[in-house]
Parts: structure tokens; sequence; C-alpha cells
């Protein structure tokens, strides 16, 4: 074989390899993620149209819809507040116990969502450190919306940090400085200044809250009680339906809730692709 | 900024700027303290206070329910097979989304993230759909005697959905940051494509394996949404822990549910630790 062919035959070969593994790879997250979206969009599809406005004229599920709406706006605003603000802490004040406070952001990843509701029945259920502050007020925490709130919040408290904090790092104090120096006050500093540039992380940091927070189901079903028509969130209400066999609208539901995070996920993309752009250009 | 900079008649209204921006600064660091230490120091002491209130026994009495000792086994071993799937099929997702260029790449990215939305319930639900006894898929596969619904095959398909993007995203970001041209040199002294690839890139990527490694085993540890549907929670066949901590705390014996909660949970923040020690830029550094 003359060099010549030798190199072709190696191009030919080289482009079977990657032929191969592009095959692998789009193979591999066809069957693992698309295949079941297909089969819920099928599923769905079969149970046909009247499914559809029976189970969207269910009062049990306009109810459910609605308190997992109300879960997730407060959620979202809570996390993005002190989130902003815990992540501006950490990224520009130095202090005793920063590194340790730093650590503490992450602990919620590797919180089990069922040990999230465990926790929130200790301290506010039966016998818990808090239930006497509560209950001699007449404020009921377990088996209710403040419960199922606060557990939702633990779980989506990373979000909108981690994003945030990098970026606060890589733009640096400089321009900060230089708008004190000019009179502004740091009020001023923060929203003129600091939020344009943190901007693209923070709105990603938001979306991938609220895509926790609609979705959320181990933590809020052993904090809600699932209470058909009162603390029954979407999830929980997909979990019951699929139990007393009414596939049908478990399907329906769980699909319009992917639907919803499949569209935060294109934004999220797009977000993404825009600040990239924003860092490269 | 030195006050020395400013005129001697401007120290007193200087001092007490700083005296404000002082207390501000305090005020806002005692907000992100009780945020964080509030919210999650708080409730986590109640977990290990709780299940370690008389010692061991909590936890020895969970241990002896029964089912207990087989769902921390298959927790375990699932979790386990999920992250060595990830690691291969993560690196080589990352290695196709950052080196090749064709189409659809843009779509397979998105597709790949796609975990990260969808409620883990809901991913329960799709593969219900998909492998249920009802579907045709799931039928011809009952026929020819694979079980995935209500079996740990399930389990393990549910983890590996939701677990898909941490390898991809902790190693492309990694990936994209390297030097191609020490490939290029690897390829132009004579190195096969395999050889460049497991002597050049593969070193560099390591850390970054194994971080995205660690955090999908850490995640699948506690996973119960996807699992908690398609499993079935069989006692000793398909019941994994944190099913095993839910089914606990419904029957009221929160000590024994915060015995098992308290170790699950050591156990997952040991190994995010070692993440982010192995991937190192989590914003953390000034």
């Amino acid at each position: 074989m003359s060099a010549r062919a030798e190199v072709v035959s190696q191009r030919d070969a080289s482009v079977l390899v990657r032929g191969g593994l592009i095959l692998l790879a789009v193979g591999y997250v066809a069957i693992l993620v698309l295949a079941p979206l297909g089969g819920i969009v099928g599923a769905t599809a079969r149970a046909g149209w009247s499914n559809v406005t029976a189970t969207l004229s269910l009062p049990d599920v306009r109810h459910a819809y609605w308190l997992t709406a109300v879960i997730t706006v407060i959620t979202v605003v809570s996390t993005t507040i002190f989130g902003v603000l815990t992540a501006w802490v950490l990224a520009r004040h130095h202090f005793r116990g920063r590194g340790l406070l730093n650590a503490l952001v992450d602990l919620p990843m590797a919180v089990s969502p069922v040990i999230v509701g465990l926790m929130c029945v200790l301290l506010f259920g039966r016998g818990g450190w808090f239930e006497a502050f509560f209950a001699s007020r007449g404020i009921q925490v377990i088996f209710a919306l403040p419960s199922m709130i606060l557990v939702t919040i633990f779980i989506c408290i990373p979000f909108v940090i981690r994003e945030v904090l990098p970026v606060l790092h890589e733009i640096g104090v400089d321009e900060e400085e230089a708008s004190k120096t000019l009179g502004a006050s740091s009020l001023q500093t923060f929203v003129r200044v600091t939020l344009p540039s943190i901007r693209w992380g923070l709105l990603y940091g938001i979306a991938l809250s609220t895509a926790r927070a609609l979705g959320e189901i181990g933590a809020v079903l052993i904090v809600s009680g699932s209470i058909q028509g009162r603390t029954e969130t979407a999830t929980l209400y997909i979990l019951r339906a699929f139990e007393e066999r009414q596939q049908p609208s478990a399907y329906l539901v769980a699909l319009s809730l992917a639907a919803i995070s499949i569209f935060l996920l294109v934004t999220i993309e797009t977000l993404k692709k825009h600040k990239a752009r924003r860092v490269s250009g | 900024m030195s006050s020395e900079a400013f005129p001697l008649g401007r120290a007193q209204t200087s001092h007490r700027v700083s005296v404000r921006a002082g207390l501000g600064r305090l005020g806002l660091r005692g907000a992100a303290l009780i945020y964080l230490g509030g919210m999650i120091l708080l409730p986590l002491s109640a977990v290990v206070s709780k299940g370690f209130a008389h010692g061991f026994a909590a936890l020895r009495s969970a241990m002896a329910a029964p089912g207990a000792v087989s769902a921390i086994k298959l927790t375990i071993i699932t979790a386990l097979v999920a992250a060595v799937v990830n690691a291969f099929f993560g690196t080589l997702l990352s290695y196709i989304l950052i080196r090749y260029r064709f189409v659809g790449r843009n779509v397979l990215s998105a597709v790949v993230d796609l975990p990260f939305a969808i409620p883990t319930l809901v991913t329960g639900v799709m593969l219900v759909a998909l492998y249920g006894p009802a579907s045709p898929i799931g039928g011809w596969l009952e026929a020819h005697g694979i079980h995935v619904v209500f079996a740990p095959l399930g389990v393990l398909l549910a983890l590996l959905f939701i677990t898909l993007p941490f390898v991809v995203r902790t190693v492309q970001p990694v990936l994209a940051e390297l030097d191609i041209a020490q490939e290029e040199a690897a390829e132009v002294l004579g190195a096969s494509r395999l050889r460049t690839f497991f002597q050049v890139v593969l070193p560099a990527l390591r850390p970054a394996i194994a971080a995205g490694t660690l955090l999908s085993f850490a995640r699948a540890l506690g996973e119960f949404g996807s699992i908690v549907i398609i499993s079935g929670n069989i006692t000793n066949r398909t019941l994994t822990a944190p099913v095993f901590i839910f089914q606990l705390a419904s029957q009221f014996r929160s000590d024994e549910a915060a015995a098992v909660s308290a170790v699950l949970f050591a156990m997952s923040f040991t190994l995010v630790l070692l993440t982010y020690r192995l991937a190192g830029n989590r914003g953390d550094r000034p």
C-alpha cells in the first residue's frame, strides 16, 4: 500500500469511528430520554380529547394547578431575593466563616427530598421543636401551605446562588468602586451597575428554580398530607391518579408539567447562548 | 480606599458614612447567615439530634424492619451502576458535543439538559407509559421475560434518566477549554485517534469525569419521585432507601426515619464535598 493510500484509508477509518461514536451517543439519548417522552405523548393521545376536557374540568385538578403555581411563585421570589443577597455577601465580604457558609449552599443538593420533608415534620410536627410556638398562635404549618413552601424553598436555595456567584467574581469590583467614588449609594450601585451584569446568570438560576419547584414531590408529599382538593399539588395529583388507576388523567397532567418544563428549558438554552455571546463578544 | 485621601475637615462625615456602611454590611451578612443557617443548618440538626437522641437504638430498630437492609443495598447498587454508565456515556456525549460538528448537535445538547427540567415524578410516569404492560413496547418486553415496571431495571432506567446531564455538564466546559493543539501534536507525531484520546485527552478530563460521576451517584442515592411510581415499592425487591424512609415517616416512626436519613445524608454529602474538591471552580474562590 502506498503512503497516500494509507492516509486515505486512515481517514476513512476515522470517519467510520466518528460516525459510530455519534450513532452510539444519539442512540443512547434517544432510547433513554426521547422514547419515554414519546411514550407519554402516545399514551395521552390514545386517551383522546374527551380525556383532556374531562380531566381539566375536575375541580381537584384545577385546584392542584393553582396550588402548584402559588408555591412556585412564592418559592422563586424568595430564593431570588435571598439568593442574590447571599451570593453578594459570599462574593464581596470577607469574614470568618465565609467558607462554611459557602459549603452550606450546596447542602440541599445532597439531601434527598424525602429527608427534607422529614426535617420539616421534625421541626413543626407533633413533638417538634417549634410546634408549641405556632400551635399557640393558631398557625397550621404541617399539612398546610407554609410547610409546603418551606420545603420547596429549601430545595431551590442553591440554584440562584450558584448561577450568580461565579458571575459576581468574574465581573470584579472595579466598576462598583468607580460608581461609589462618583457618589452613587450602595443601592444605586447595585441596581445600575451590578444587576445588569449578573442579569443572565440570575435569569438562568430563576428558570432552574422554577422547573424544580413545579415538579417537587418527595418533600411535599411528606409535609402536605396530600389532602384532596386542599393540599394536593399537581405532582401529588398525578401520584394519586396513578394509584387510583386513572392513568389517562395522570398522563395528561404529567405531560402538561413536562411541556411547561420543556418550554422553560428552551428559554434556558436561549439565555445561555445569549450569555455565551456576551462573554465572548 | 483609604481615609487619608480625604482632607481633614471631612474626616467626621466620612467617619459617619463608614459607620453606616459597616452597619449595612453587618446587616447583609446577618441576613445571609440567617437565611442559610435557619433554612439549612437548623433542619439538618433536627434530623441528626432526633435520629441519635438515644444513641444508635433508632438506627438499629429501623434496620431490623423487614426489607431495610435490602432497600439500602438496592439503592447503593443501582446508584453505583448508574454512576458508572454515566461516566462512560457522559464523557462520550461531551466529547461529541465539543469536538464534532454534525446536524442536530444543538438538539442533542438540549435533549441532554431535558432531565434537569422534567419533574422527577413525570419521569416515572413517562417510563410507565412506555414500558407499562398496557403499552405495545412494554407488552412485548414482558412477553420476552424482560420486566421493567415494578422491577430493579425500572429503578435503574429512572436513575439513568435523571442523572444524564451531570457528567456531560461537568466535563463539557473542561473539554472546551482544553487546547486542541496538544491533540493535533499527538496525531502529527503518529498517535492514533484512540491513543490520543487515552493518553492526552482523558488524563486532563479525569477530575471532571470523577466529579460528575460522584455527583450523579449522590443524586441517585436520594432519588424519590421517579422511583416511587416505576418501582412499585415491593419490600425486599424494589424498595429503595428514600422510599423506605418515606414509609417509616408515614407510619409516624420519625425517630427511625431520622436515623436512616442521617446515614443516607452523610453518604451523599461526603460525595458532594468530594465533588467540589475535585471540580474546584464553583465560584467560591476570590
